[in-house]
């Protein structure tokens, strides 16, 4: 399994750390060798994230050591890390929009940046070498999410490295972008570079990683081989034995349009945000439609001007059945019957520091819950007592405040708010984002069944698994406009990774981005 | 070696402890600066917070003082519960004792029993005025109601100055800045015989009943709080943002205009350069001491008025200046913000020991009863 010749490049042993309410580590052993494309597994909150602020000197471990190159080291500061050849990618990026790459990269370096124009070209020498071109020059905000991870990436390599560590990198990634990322990696690694992989999506750490470690609430449940395994067995270590992990639903096509969007325009204040570009879009009682997109390409737009935060002068632009609603405002269109899960569930969804009851009512006023402007307060307790249970909400009780929630029970618990309301059309964003892998498929489930009822469900999401598994049609959203939306069983994973690049052709050969 | 460490969740009890804890505090530091102005500090803290209520005249004077507070207070406890910052209570109240003044001394030989409450209509929309003017700046402009508000108390302030300097001077009043008394039409009965306490009294209670139906049990309320806590909620489902700004600041400003003119038609009688000594930022601190919640704000405005007598009383029997009234209402802020730190943090006395229980637990179960 592991080479026997030098030590490990990196060994945790034993690493704890304890958070208020929180045991985010708990006596993690990990090893990985020089070459080695370590896989570090786990579902949100399984403490992956703690993990690895740990070895870049960001968090301070209560009990435990770490050993570097086969001695015990203390890592201090991200500074410290980076001295020792530890380059880290994070999920959110840190570049400045306004600076260019070769200005961004030279203020993460500090002092070791030396000329900005040898570093520019370093930068091009560095990028090209590993086949992932940016030109130094470029500022920030022209370039595609792609691009910079690709920033970032370089920006690390830039230095002498030694080891890589990568948080989610392919969750903004079209399938092509991933593909290419791989190749880098795989380069990288057969120079003697460790790379340590963290992801949840067992597809990717199957075709990438040479061994795995899975993390559970804290703990190391299991550690594998993912070539060998298939990816149920390492689901199953990650989320435990009693929680189903796949399932399959039928497909429908259904032909009673209910929400109707006619070209649909939209300028945005933001000067980083998105126009809407002529967006035609309909869906039919009862049936799922799925928008992929990589974020920040006119989803937030678009989800604005369907819930009513964005009101459009042309009332016609947006329909329910025929009626038109683009000028009314969030409450009117509830009143008509639209259901509405934001992205954000703490902060839009939900309001963090009120009890669930109180976040019942947010939504559900328009449902009985009020009697001439008073709150009937039993009845609101009632209704949140009704969502926990039916959703199975893992909660203290309705006088719960929300924020004490696990994302995956808020998550349920919204959106069992949303559907007990009998919504006519339901739009769901992101819905099991950042979600355990047992409240996805209750979601899922309860999404499903709600589409039988006859529900208009609109679902926009990153995740491109979950739209092939709930949605009846699918298409994607690029740069503020809207691909074609077809049946799901005619669409392929590598077709709407076209679309998601912005390739709206509809021929069957590989084309190239138009874009 | 002291250390801020964060709890994980806000704690309940510190919250209501928090005022508690202030306020001992900052009768700790009045005593310490007794000390060392060479007075006798305990004889001084019964000068302030015991000899004003002593008798049953100083319990009535105290109701005289509180109900302005009250009514101010309990406004500003549902703006602060929206996120809107209205620091121009004081202005607001000067302007309802204006509008009201300028009514009653119209209405000066009428008699019957609809002048009242024209002139505390007057009153009620003169305070709503005033805070109807930063509500539209802030609404339309987007306009910082911290400073907006701030700078129209000063603006009030000078209105009312060349009012009672100016158009509203008794002719008769040997030219003196005073207003004509009003006619006994115009003022606010008297609710006890003998003493000031006045019907002003009785509509601050009222509002301190209705602001709490209106916050704990009416839509309207919870759509502030949503507002409020979060305005991405509030917007997705569609709360409007501008109606509920609109209505949380006249609310406000309607009380603390009721506020002044209930003064000047209660214990004043007539038009004065001095209707308010400072209620309209005292109320700030009460609203908070009281933890915007109608009961915490009756006790907190109680206290409030308190001090108001104790430095009056500290002025006249132990020679401290007057200033000292201000001192303490500075104190009690400052001591309940720094407190209020410990409803999200506890305090580790030696951080390197994790076995080391919260020090503040034994303090808490003693204070609490």
């Amino acid at each position: 399994m592991k080479q026997h010749s030098p030590p490990p490049r990196l060994s945790l042993r034993g690493i704890t750390k304890q958070y208020p309410g929180c045991l985010a580590n708990d006596d993690v052993h990990l090893d990985i060798a020089p070459a080695e494309i370590h896989a570090l597994l786990g579902e949100n909150g399984a403490g992956k994230s703690t993990l690895m602020k740990v070895i870049y000197g960001l968090v301070k471990p209560d009990r435990g050591e770490v050993l570097w190159d086969g001695l015990p080291i203390e890592v201090k500061d991200p500074a410290q890390a980076r001295k020792m050849g530890i380059g880290m990618v994070f999920q959110h990026f840190s570049l400045f929009e306004t600076l260019t790459v070769t200005e961004n990269i030279a203020l993460a370096l500090g002092d070791d940046a030396g000329a900005l124009d040898q570093l520019a070209e370093k930068i091009r020498t560095v990028s090209e070498k590993y086949g992932m071109t940016i030109n130094p020059e470029r500022e920030i905000h022209t370039l595609s999410v792609g691009e910079r991870q690709r920033v970032e990436i370089v920006r690390c390599l830039v230095q002498n490295i030694k080891l890589l560590i990568l948080d989610e990198p392919t969750s903004v990634l079209t399938p092509q972008e991933v593909d290419s990322l791989f190749i880098t990696l795989r380069q990288l690694a057969s120079e003697g570079c460790s790379i340590l992989f963290i992801s949840h999506k067992l597809n990717e750490v199957k075709a990438l990683c040479h061994n795995a470690t899975v993390l559970r609430a804290g703990r190391v449940s299991g550690e594998c081989v993912p070539a060998e395994e298939d990816t149920t067995s390492m689901a199953k270590l990650m989320v435990g034995d009693d929680t189903p992990v796949s399932t399959t639903y039928p497909k429908k096509l259904r032909s009673t349009p209910l929400l109707c969007i006619s070209d649909l325009n939209l300028h945005s204040d933001d000067p980083f945000g998105v126009h809407l570009k002529h967006i035609n879009l309909t869906v039919n009682a009862g049936e799922i439609v799925g928008i992929a997109g990589v974020a920040g390409n006119g989803q937030e737009e678009l989800l604005a001007s369907l819930s009513g935060e964005h009101l459009c002068p042309d009332g016609k632009t947006i329909t329910f059945a025929g009626d038109a609603v683009a000028d009314l405002p969030p409450d009117q269109r509830r009143r008509w019957g639209l259901g509405f899960v934001p992205e954000e569930r703490l902060g839009r969804g939900a309001v963090p520091e009120m009890s669930l009851t109180e976040n019942a009512l947010l939504t559900g006023f328009l449902s009985g819950l009020l009697s001439k402007g008073m709150v009937a307060w039993k009845k609101a307790e009632t209704f949140a007592d009704q969502i926990i249970d039916q959703y199975r909400v893992k909660a203290a009780g309705r006088h719960a405040q929300a924020d004490s929630l696990s994302g995956g029970n808020l998550q349920k618990f919204i959106i069992g708010r949303e559907i007990m309301q009998n919504p006519k059309i339901l739009i769901a964003a992101h819905p099991t984002w950042g979600v355990d892998i047992g409240a996805a498929t209750a979601i899922h489930k309860a999404l499903i069944s709600l589409r039988d009822k006859g529900t208009a469900i609109l679902v926009i999401s990153e995740d491109i698994d979950e739209l092939f598994l709930i949605s009846d049609r699918i298409g994607a959203i690029c740069n503020g406009a809207l691909s074609p939306v077809k049946p799901t069983p005619e669409s392929s994973i590598q077709e709407l990774g076209r679309m998601m690049a912005g390739d709206f052709s509809q021929s069957a050969h590989e084309g190239s981005a138009t874009l | 070696m002291i250390k801020l460490e964060p709890r994980g969740e806000r704690s309940a009890t510190m919250a209501y402890l928090s005022p508690v804890l202030a306020a001992l505090l900052t009768m700790l530091t009045g005593l310490l600066l007794f000390t060392l102005l060479n007075v006798d500090p305990v004889e001084a803290l019964i000068t302030i917070l015991y000899v004003p209520i002593s008798d049953t005249h100083g319990i009535a004077e105290l109701c005289v003082k509180t109900a302005p507070i009250l009514l101010c207070a309990i406004g500003l406890s549902v703006v602060f519960k929206a996120k809107i910052w209205n620091i121009g209570a004081e202005g607001q109240l000067l302007m309802g004792g204006l509008f009201g003044s300028y009514i009653a001394l119209q209405l000066i030989e009428a008699e019957g029993f609809w002048v009242l409450p024209i002139v505390l209509i007057a009153g009620i929309l003169g305070g709503m005025f005033w805070a109807g003017i930063a509500a539209i700046l802030k609404v339309r402009f987007h306009t910082n109601e911290i400073l907006t508000t701030i700078m129209m108390n000063y603006i009030a302030l000078n209105i009312l100055l060349w009012a009672v300097h100016g158009p509203l001077k008794d002719p008769e009043g040997f030219n003196f800045p005073e207003s004509a008394l009003f006619g006994d039409s115009a003022l606010l009965p008297v609710l006890i015989e003998g003493t000031r306490v006045h019907f002003g009294m009785a509509l601050a209670l009222l509002a301190v009943v209705a602001v709490w139906v209106l916050m704990s049990r009416s839509f309207y309320g919870f759509q502030i709080k949503v507002m409020g806590m979060d305005a991405g909620a509030a917007r997705l489902s569609g709360f409007k943002e501008k109606r509920l700004t609109y209505f949380a600041l006249l609310l406000s400003g309607g009380l603390a205009g009721l506020a002044g003119v209930g003064e000047v038609t209660g214990p004043i009688g007539q038009l004065i350069p001095q209707i308010s000594p400072g209620y309209g930022y005292a109320a700030i601190i009460v609203a908070f001491l009281g933890r915007l919640h109608p009961l915490g704000i009756l006790l907190a405005s109680l206290l409030m008025a308190l001090l108001y007598m104790g430095g009056e009383m500290a002025q006249i029997s132990l020679g401290l200046p007057l200033a000292l009234t201000g001192l303490f209402q500075g104190m009690l802020l400052f001591y309940l913000l720094a407190c209020d730190v410990l409803i999200s943090f506890r305090i580790r006395l030696n951080p390197r020991k994790v076995k080391t229980s919260a020090p503040l637990t034994p303090l808490a179960s003693e204070t609490r009863g």
